[in-house]
């Protein structure tokens, strides 16, 4: 392919953070009117990468040209105003200011310098047509859901000339249609002769959309790849630098369930999710499969007494129970990694230790402190049997990569040994390793008898873990369906799609 | 709330509601005055409130700028009085003329907010620490300069303090009355109309996300305090109009007062939410209250005090109340 | 240890600076059975601070803040000096006063945990409610006492030593006992590094907000007996005036970061200690007390510049030291789906 000149070319490019090297000497270019896909496990590099090409942090060395010509940026500011745009992981939008401002603060279409409303609501209904969106400008953004938030940030990026858009796991929580919809965007800007660089954990998205590649690795450049040349296997080798292995399902034999331990009936909370009912015996891995929004979280939390119900019974062993807080769930065995670690989950300043032992230490109240001794030895244990990296229990947790922050969240409810142990999305964002790691954690857990409510929006590792899998659609829950050997991927996609109705 | 029926039928924006329940507060006060006592219910009475608290007023504007990015001044009440000081001071002394002396106050005011703001932006220090020690330093200039009470002869300032302007029907404002006014219309439009008010706006609502999009954050931050410098200063030249002497214990715990006036306003003080008009609203009911206070003349002076908390309490649990509900 | 360094190092500056200028500044005597001496001063007379503070600490802690234990100090004294006055037996005035401070504690931490109102508006109330309170208890008078037995706890000695400083010593031990040796200090930290993750994790924050507001007002309500036993009086007005100021510096100058989780009592007494030595040092450099003020402004200044990692990466040019890897997103937007 003769390749026209690339728009953007950093080269030997080297970042330092204490403790970590960032980035060691990695190459990207960019080619206008390509769809450029950076890949990696967390901790690559990709997120770093990314700042110091946007100015947030300063290079340690290497060199930046856009055009041919030399640039460092000292400012988000400075690199959007050269063409490069960004539109971050999670929506970086002030959310008390109105869609219309979102869009467009910064370049406000002002005359004899008062800013113009109305050409301002204006151009942002116009930049959202663009974009197949219709929405009320003038309204704050906190009345939109995540998902129009993050088409509102690609809007404001596209208004801007621009030579270069870096869209950072832009479709992390898109439903499909959404996808559809930006990848159509996507295509529309390619043609336009725009560099896109774009980052995702989808390995589909990445075939579906890109043209070319870079690999990343513990902050090493692996290589420059076209996508129509790497096959999907040979990209994971890649990013992990191990074969990946065959994707059995680890849930073993069909087994018989006879003893329920939880058991919802008719289970509600007005706004969330409609009345349903569900039982999870003792052992069984329970999937929850439906979109985004459909009402996973909400059924989880539901069960964790995170949110009270509005309508409906809860039983526990058969006894009927209403849990009014966390620690009422807990007292009944129930445990709850949530789908946020850095909201919902660590807590950031204090140590790993401190982070593990945190849902002990609170059922037993501030006046019975867990002994040092016994801390120690169940951190050890669990910073060992989980591969929590780096093994030092005694740094502040936010050092650790996402896949080890999840460990550690694991480890905060295991050491509690619970009946339920219920994981909403606990492999979302996490590398490869970590992934198969944390599953076939759930495999052993079930084997010892402990219940798992497992959602994921990923239909495979559902199939993969559950005995039964629970399907919801804009917040009911419409079926329940036995993993035997029938149960496909299609079969669940079919099911959300005709709303169980068959 | 039955106070919110008004609309008819009409949904108001949530955005809207804060300020709505306190000039419903605030007409429902005035009615009851008006019930309660004789030669209560004029609009003289609610020009008095802007004429005692010009300075309060402007003041507070600048205290809105800072609430809105989510920081906070608790300088201004010393700046105010240090405002008055240097200006009793050069003008019995030296006797300055009036027109180097107001300005040279205004730059002092706002040097010291811009001192402020840059050491916050720069070096990533609380605001509450910040200002806290910029109050201590133009409490402790007041009294380097003196500690007693220096009398303003200076006839410009005796001409402002006693000059009535009249409006139609007996009504008059002073004109202190009128340069707030001016104060929060200019203030009202940088909020609304120009890239600096959006983007104190937008500092306020995700100060991290305001960087991202590339927004002048630092400069903004500066800005505000900046503003409120000078805001402080300008209602430290107002109050030595209305009390004709300078003193480093004028204005004691002033910034109470604002900071209450701002939030009554329904100014969340996380920042990002809020109206200048919240503002003018919330100096007008913490001025009523002590207008009815005093109308009720048996009482003693601690009870403005109590009844200012109670009110304050009350008035917060409302908003309260309200934004619990706007959130379903 | 390192973030207390500072603190310390500013500490002994101000103590060297007072030696230059008293030579005898360090010598301790012991006086008709009572210790003497300019540190032992600095410690009496800032026992009140270093109280007050350290309830403080805990509050900050929790992503808190207390405005009103100004305000509480003097409702503490106006209460026990008006029972006192009315020959009320001491142990209960001081009973009775100590038992309002914390229902005025639990109040505002009922306000802030239970109803969700922002601290810093909660406690402004009290702030604003107390001192009225204060002089409505008072009378608007300033009551003077004269019972032996209420001189003892700010005034008196024991064992040689000013009896305030073994309250001191007393109440340090506690909450250093509660914090450290019981689980309440990781609990605190952990509702004032993420309030949501806390809940989520089985935490039960409102029991120990509630605790801590309870707390840092009862430091206070000792503060006021202090202070009021000191002066036998009780002044509504003026008792405890601008103390939560002086608090909260105290405990940013002790490394506490205002947006809680981890806190220091080490730093906080630190703290304490260089806010009330500052005052002395001023006494003793023989500067006009008017510009005691203008120091404090200057020394909160250089402490805050000092400790802010800005500011030490731009004057002593350190590389490598800049901030570590932020997240981007620190707030992320929760839309309710």
């Amino acid at each position: 392919m003769d390749a026209p000149a690339p728009v953007l070319r950093m080269s030997g490019i080297g970042k330092q953070f204490p403790g970590v090297r960032a980035l060691d000497r990695v190459d990207l270019r960019l080619l206008p009117g390509e769809v450029h896909a950076l890949m990696g496990e967390n901790g690559a590099g990709k997120s770093t990468l990314i700042k110091v090409l946007t100015g947030v942090h300063p290079a340690d060395e290497g060199a930046v040209e856009l055009d041919g010509r030399p640039v460092a940026f000292a400012s988000p500011l400075e690199a959007r105003q050269a063409g490069i745009s960004t539109v971050y992981q999670e929506v970086n939008l002030c959310t008390n200011l109105s869609v219309a401002e979102n869009i467009l603060i910064g370049r406000e279409p002002r005359r004899f310098g008062r800013i113009d409303w109305k050409r301002m609501r204006a151009r942002a209904r116009e930049l959202l047509a663009r974009m197949e969106l219709d929405l009320d400008v003038s309204a704050p953004l906190s009345s939109y859901s995540l998902a129009i938030q993050q088409m509102v940030a690609i809007a404001r990026a596209l208004d801007v000339e621009a030579r270069v858009l870096i869209l950072d796991e832009p479709t992390s929580s898109l439903d499909a249609d959404e996808v559809g919809q930006l990848f159509r965007v996507m295509r529309r800007l390619k043609e336009e002769g725009i560099a896109i660089l774009f980052v995702t954990h989808f390995l589909d998205q990445v075939y579906e959309i890109s043209d070319r590649m870079t690999i990343l690795r513990n902050g090493r450049l692996v290589g420059e790849y076209l996508t129509r040349e790497l096959s999907q296997v040979e990209l994971v080798a890649k990013m992990i630098g191990q074969e990946l292995e065959a994707l059995d399902k680890l849930h073993g034999e069909a087994r018989a369930f006879t003893r329920p331990l939880v058991e919802a009936r008719e289970l509600s909370r007005s706004g969330a999710i409609e009345p349903f009912s569900l039982t999870i015996h003792e052992g069984q891995v329970v999937g929850l499969a439906g979109l985004l929004g459909s009402g996973r979280t909400e059924v989880a939390r539901l069960l964790f007494g995170a949110d009270h119900p509005s309508g409906g019974q809860l039983a526990v062993r058969g006894e009927p129970v209403t849990l009014r807080t966390p620690r009422a769930a807990m007292n009944h065995k129930i445990a709850f990694c949530s789908e946020n670690r850095k909201t919902d989950g660590l807590i950031e300043d204090l140590t790993v230790r401190e982070n593990i032992v945190l849902a002990l230490q609170a059922t037993r109240g501030w006046t019975r402190p867990v002994p040092r001794e016994q801390q120690d030895q169940l951190v050890a244990k669990y910073v060992k049997a989980l591969r929590i990296n780096p093994p030092n229990p005694e740094i502040p947790v936010r050092n650790l990569s996402g896949g080890n922050q999840q460990k550690v969240l694991l480890a905060r409810w295991l050491i509690l040994e619970p009946r339920l142990l219920i994981l909403d999305e606990p492999t979302r964002g996490i590398d490869v390793g970590a992934k198969t790691e944390i599953q076939r954690l759930v495999a052993e857990l079930s084997d010892g008898g402990v219940a798992v409510l497992f959602i994921s929006a990923e239909l495979e590792e559902v199939l993969r873990l559950s005995h039964k899998v629970a399907v919801l659609r804009d917040r009911r829950l419409i079926a329940e369906l036995p993993n035997d050997d029938e149960l496909t991927k299609e079969v669940i996609m079919e099911t959300i799609a005709s709303g169980g109705r068959t | 709330m039955s106070t919110l029926s008004l609309g008819g039928g009409r949904t108001i924006p949530a955005k809207y509601v804060p300020v709505m329940v306190t000039a419903c507060l605030f007409a429902a006060m005035f009615l009851a005055g008006g019930v309660r006592y004789e030669g209560f219910a004029t609009g003289q009475i609610v020009l008095n409130v802007f004429i005692d608290n010009a300075f309060l007023l402007i003041v507070a504007v600048g205290m809105t700028f800072v609430i809105l990015t989510g920081g906070i001044d608790l300088s201004v009440g010393s700046v105010v009085a240090l405002s008055t000081m240097i200006a009793a001071s050069l003008m019995s002394g030296p006797g300055w003329p009036p027109y180097v002396v107001v300005p040279l106050v205004l730059l002092v005011g706002s040097g010291l907010g811009l001192v402020m703001g840059y050491l916050i932006h720069a070096f990533d220090i609380q605001p509450f620490i910040v200002t806290l020690a910029g109050m201590f330093l133009a409490r402790g200039l007041c009294y380097t300069i003196g500690t007693e009470s220096i009398p303003i002869t200076d006839p410009t300032f005796t001409v402002f303090a006693q000059t009535r302007l009249d409006l139609f029907a007996d009504l008059w404002i002073s004109p202190s009355v009128v340069i707030a006014a001016v104060v929060v219309v200019v203030a009202a439009y940088v909020l609304h109309y120009t890239r600096l008010g959006r983007a104190v706006y937008a500092t306020g609502g995700s100060e991290q996300s305001a960087l991202l999009m590339g927004l002048p954050v630092g400069r903004t931050k500066v800005a505000v305090y900046t503003i409120s410098g000078f805001c402080s200063a300008l209602g430290g030249v107002v109050l030595s109009f209305y009390m004709l002497s300078g003193y480093g214990l004028h204005a004691v715990g002033m910034e109470l007062d604002a900071i209450a006036a701002v939030v009554i306003g329904g100014t969340l003080l996380t920042g990002g939410t809020g109206f200048l008009l919240g503002t003018v609203l919330g100096v007008l009911v913490l001025g009523l209250i002590q207008t009815i206070l005093s109308f009720e003349g048996t009482l003693s002076s601690w009870w403005t005090k109590i009844v200012i908390g109670l009110l304050l309490f009350a008035f917060i649990l409302l908003q309260r109340l309200f934004s619990a509900r706007s959130r379903l | 240890m390192r973030r207390l360094l500072w603190p310390i190092l500013i500490l002994a500056a101000l103590l060297l600076v007072n030696v230059i200028f008293t030579p005898g500044f360090f010598s301790i005597q012991l006086r008709e059975g009572h210790l003497y001496g300019s540190l032992i001063d600095i410690l009496r007379f800032g026992a009140p601070l270093i109280l007050v503070s350290l309830g403080m600490t805990l509050v900050i802690a929790t992503g808190g803040i207390d405005l009103s234990v100004g305000s509480v100090v003097a409702i503490g004294a106006a209460l026990a000096c008006l029972q006192i006055s009315q020959d009320q037996g001491v142990l209960v005035a001081v009973a009775l006063s100590l038992g309002l401070c914390l229902l005025l504690g639990a109040w505002n931490g009922f306000l802030i945990a239970a109803v969700g109102i922002q601290p810093i508006i909660a406690t402004l109330i009290l702030m604003v409610t107390g001192r009225g309170l204060a002089q409505l208890i008072t009378d608007g008078q300033i009551i003077t006492v004269n019972e032996p037995a209420y001189k003892l706890i700010g005034g008196g000695y024991l064992l040689t030593v000013p009896f305030g400083i073994l309250i001191v010593l007393v109440v340090l031990a506690v909450t250093a006992f509660l914090t450290r040796r019981l689980a309440l200090g990781v609990l605190i930290e952990s509702v004032g590094g993420n309030a949501e993750a806390s809940r989520l994790a089985g935490i039960r924050a409102r029991g120990i907000i509630v605790m801590v507001y309870a707390f840092a007002a009862l430091c206070a309500g000792v503060a006021g007996l202090m202070i009021s036993s000191n002066v036998s009086s009780a002044d509504g007005n003026n008792a405890g005036l601008w103390i939560e100021l002086d608090a909260i510096l105290a405990v940013v100058i002790g490394g506490t970061s205002l947006a809680g989780g981890r806190f220091s009592l080490g730093g906080t007494v630190i703290g304490a200690l260089i806010i009330q030595t500052l005052t002395t040092t001023i006494y003793s450099v023989g500067v006009p007390p008017e510009t005691t003020l203008l120091f404090k402004a200057l020394v909160v200044t250089a402490v805050c510049l000092i400790q802010s990692q800005a500011f030490r990466d731009k004057v002593f040019r350190r590389r490598g030291g800049t901030a570590p890897p932020q997240p981007v997103n620190e707030e992320k937007v929760r839309v309710s789906t």
